[in-house]
C-alpha cells in the first residue's frame, strides 16, 4: 500500500468508529461522515487520475500488449491448437498448452491481431461460434487431463453477423458458460484489454476473475449503450462514467477478484514487465487453486458465480 | 448484450379506441357507463381489425393469419398453469440501482405501479394439467424484458428450489437480454442462472425452455439456449445479435426470416415449434412421456 493508500484504509475504519458510536449513542453525525467520505473520494481521485473513458482507450490501445506478448513472456514452450472439430478453426481465439512456471496448463485466449493484416484473419478478436466451441473442446481436454485453464479476455464482443448468428452463436457462449461453471479443473481469467459483454464473459466463468489496472469490462460498449439509453453515440464518455466498467469499480462490486498493476502510463509502457505482474499472480493463484480438491472448487465456484448480484428484499 | 429497443417498437401495434356505445354494449357483461376501453386491435402482420374479445379468446393470436401477439407475464400463467396450482416465489424482490444509473430507479419505480409487478420475471412452482413443475415466465414489458440482478436471482433460486423438489422446470424467455442499467452485475446474471441450469442437469432433471418474441442478447446466450427441450411460438424473433446491429456491420438488408424461429429450427437450435394453442397440451404431453405416465388408460 502507498500513503494514499493507507490514508484511504485510515479514513474508513475511522468512518466506520463513528458509525458504531452513532448506533450507540444515538447522537447524529453523519455530517461528519460525509465530510471524510469526501475527503476520501479525493484521495481516490488521486490515486486514479484517469476517467473511465481515457481508460477505454487504454485498453483499446493498439499498441497494448495482446496474447502473444503474453505467451512470450509467461508461458514456456506453448504449443498451439487447432479447430473445433465441427466446422472450421476461429483465429479470433488461440488456444494451446504450455507451463507457467512449474505448471501444465491450456492457455486460451482472444486475438484481436496487431497490424491490418493480423486483424483481418484474426476478425479483430471477435469470435464466430467455433471459437468458441473450439475454447470448449480444449476445456474439457483440460478437465480431462487435469490441466488447469487459463483464459485471457481480450475482445470487443462475439461477432454480429450472418454466419455467427446461423451457426448458434446465443448457443455456443451459453454452453461455454453452462460448462465452464461445473469444469473439474481450475479456472483463471485475466481480462488484459476490452471485455466486451458475452462475447468475453465466455471465456471469464473461472474461480477466479483478474482485470489489469486499465482494462475495461462491460456489458455493452460505451458508445453502443450512448446511442441506446443517452440516444446519442457522442456521449460515449459519459456513459462510460455510468457503466462502472474500470476494474476498480468492479472489484468494488465484486464482480473480479483481483487489480494486477500496469506500469505507470500503461501496459503498453512497458509490456515485458506487465507480463511479468501477470505472471507473478497467476502462479500464486495456480499454487492456491490446486490445492484445492476438485469437489471444493467447483463448489466454491458455484457460490461465487451464485453472489453477484445486487437486489432487495 | 443489447437491449434491442427498436425490435420492440416496430412491432408495437395500433390500437383503436372507441368511445361511443356500440353493438358490444348490449352484452350484459359489459358496462355501458365504461366503454372507454380498448376494443379493437389491428394485427401488425396482416392488417385485419379484431375485436379484442375474440383476440383474448383465441389466447391473443390473430384470427385472419395467426400471428402471435406479445402477452404479459400473468397472461402467460393464465393460459398455461392449472387455475389454483400456483406457487409464487420471491415475489418480494427488488431490484435496487447499485450502479447509480440516471433514470433507472425513477423507470422502476413507474414500471412496477403502471404493470403491477416489480420485475422482469415471474417465478414459481404450478401444474400443467396436473403435473408439477417449477416455472419462470418472463415479463416482455418491463424494461423490454431486460436481465438484471433481481431476474437473474429469482431464476437461479427456482432452479434450485426445483432441485429440491425434484421438479422438471419450464421457462418462458422474452428478453432483450442484459439490463444495461445494472452494468457488469447484469452480464454476470447469464453466467448465475447458466451455472444453476447446470446443478439441476446434473440432478437428472428435465429443463423445458420456451422461446417467446423477442428472445435476444444475453438471454439467447444463458439460459434460452440451454433447455433440453428448446420450444418456440411461431415467428418469434430469436437471436444474439440485433438485427440492425449485423445491418450495420456487414452492410446489407437480412431476409425477413432471419432470426425467427422457422430461421432457428431450420439451423438445428431448437427442437419444435408450437403455437399457442398447442403449449400446454404439448408441454403436459411432454412431461408425461417424461414422467413415463400414460395416464388416462
Ligand atoms: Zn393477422
Amino acid at each position: 500500500m502507498n500513503d494514499i493508500e493507507i490514508r484511504i484504509k485510515e479514513i474508513d475504519e475511522k468512518i466506520k468508529k463513528i458509525k458504531d458510536f452513532m448506533e450507540s449513542s444515538g447522537i447524529d453525525l453523519s455530517g461528519e461522515i460525509e465530510s471524510l467520505n469526501l475527503k476520501k473520494n479525493e484521495l481516490i481521485k488521486s490515486l486514479n487520475p484517469k476517467s473511465p473513458w481515457e481508460i477505454v482507450q487504454i485498453a483499446r490501445q493498439k499498441s497494448r500488449p495482446n496474447y502473444e506478448d503474453y505467451i512470450d513472456g509467461i508461458i514456456d514452450g506453448f504449443i498451439e491448437f487447432h479447430g473445433d472439430r465441427n466446422f472450421r478453426d476461429d483465429a479470433a481465439i488461440v488456444g494451446g498448452i504450455g507451463f507457467i512456471g512449474k505448471f501444465p496448463v491450456t492457455f486460451i485466449s482472444h486475438a484481436k491481431g496487431k497490424n491490418i493484416e493480423e486483424n483481418v484473419k484474426r476478425n479483430f478478436g471477435s469470435p464466430h461460434p467455433e471459437g468458441y466451441r473450439k475454447a470448449l473442446r480444449l476445456m474439457k481436454q483440460a478437465e480431462k487431463f487435469k490441466r488447469p485453464v487459463v483464459c485471457f479476455i481480450d475482445t470487443s464482443g462475439a461477432y454480429c453477423g450472418v454466419g455467427a448468428e446461423e451457426r448458434g452463436q446465443g448457443e455456443a457462449i451459453a454452453r461455454n458458460l453452462l460448462e465452464m461453471s461445473d469444469l473439474k479443473t481450475p479456472i483463471i481469467s485475466v481480462v488484459i484489454g476490452e471485455g466486451g459483454s458475452g462475447g468475453a464473459l465466455a471465456l471469464g466463468v473461472a474461480d477466479r476473475v483478474f482485470m489489469l489496472e486499465n482494462a475495461i469490462y462491460s456489458v455493452i460498449s460505451p458508445e453502443g449503450c450512448a446511442s441506446i439509453l443517452l440516444k446519442d453515440a457522442g456521449r460515449a464518455s459519459e456513459a462510460a462514467n455510468y457503466l462502472k466498467l474500470t476494474s476498480r469499480d468492479l472489484l468494488e462490486l465484486k464482480v473480479i477478484d483481483g487489480i494486477i498493476k500496469e506500469p505507470s502510463g500503461g501496459a503498453h509502457n512497458d509490456a515485458a514487465l506487465t507480463a511479468k505482474n501477470v505472471k507473478k499472480v497467476l502462479i500464486d493463484t495456480l499454487n492456491e487453486l490446486t490445492k484445492i480438491s476438485v469437489y471444493d472448487l467447483v463448489e466454491k465456484r458455484y457460490e461465487k458465480i451464485r453472489s453477484i448480484g445486487v437486489f432487495l428484499e | 448484450m443489447i437491449m434491442w429497443k427498436d425490435l420492440f417498437v416496430q412491432r408495437k401495434y395500433a390500437t383503436l379506441k372507441v368511445t361511443q356505445k356500440s353493438d358490444l354494449a348490449k352484452d350484459e357483461n359489459v358496462n355501458a357507463e365504461n366503454i372507454d376501453v380498448d376494443m379493437f386491435t389491428k394485427c401488425p402482420s396482416c392488417g385485419e381489425i379484431l375485436i379484442n374479445m375474440d383476440l383474448e379468446s383465441n389466447l391473443k393470436v390473430c384470427l385472419k393469419c395467426n400471428h402471435h401477439f406479445r402477452i404479459g407475464g400473468n397472461e402467460r400463467i393464465d393460459i398455461t398453469f392449472d387455475k389454483g396450482s400456483i406457487d409464487y416465489f420471491d415475489t418480494n424482490m427488488k431490484s435496487l440501482n447499485p450502479l447509480k444509473f440516471p433514470n433507472y430507479s425513477e423507470k422502476l419505480k413507474s414500471l412496477s405501479k403502471s404493470l403491477g409487478i416489480n420485475e422482469a420475471v415471474i417465478t414459481g412452482r404450478a401444474k400443467i394439467e396436473g403435473l408439477d413443475v417449477c416455472f419462470g415466465v418472463m415479463e416482455p414489458n418491463f424494461i423490454m424484458g431486460s436481465m438484471g440482478s433481481v431476474v437473474g436471482e429469482k431464476l437461479s433460486r427456482m432452479f434450485e428450489r426445483a432441485i429440491d423438489m425434484k421438479l422438471p422446470v419450464v421457462v418462458f424467455c422474452a428478453s432483450g437480454g442484459a439490463r444495461m442499467q445494472e452494468g457488469m452485475l447484469s452480464l454476470s446474471q447469464m453466467a448465475k442462472v447458466s451455472a444453476a441450469v447446470k446443478k439441476h442437469s446434473n440432478a437428472g432433471l428435465l429443463y423445458i425452455s420456451v422461446i417467446t418474441d423477442p428472445t435476444t442478447g444475453g438471454v439467447t446466450a444463458s439460459f434460452a439456449s440451454l433447455g433440453d427441450i428448446i420450444i418456440a411460438e411461431p415467428k418469434a424473433t430469436i437471436g444474439f445479435a440485433g438485427r440492425r446491429v449485423i445491418e450495420q456491420t456487414i452492410k446489407q438488408k437480412l431476409p425477413l426470416e432471419f432470426q425467427t424461429s422457422e430461421f432457428m429450427l431450420e439451423h438445428g437450435f431448437i427442437d419444435m415449434i408450437v403455437e399457442r394453442n398447442k403449449m400446454k397440451e404439448t408441454l403436459h404431453n411432454i412431461l408425461k412421456i417424461h414422467l413415463g405416465v400414460k395416464g388416462n388408460e
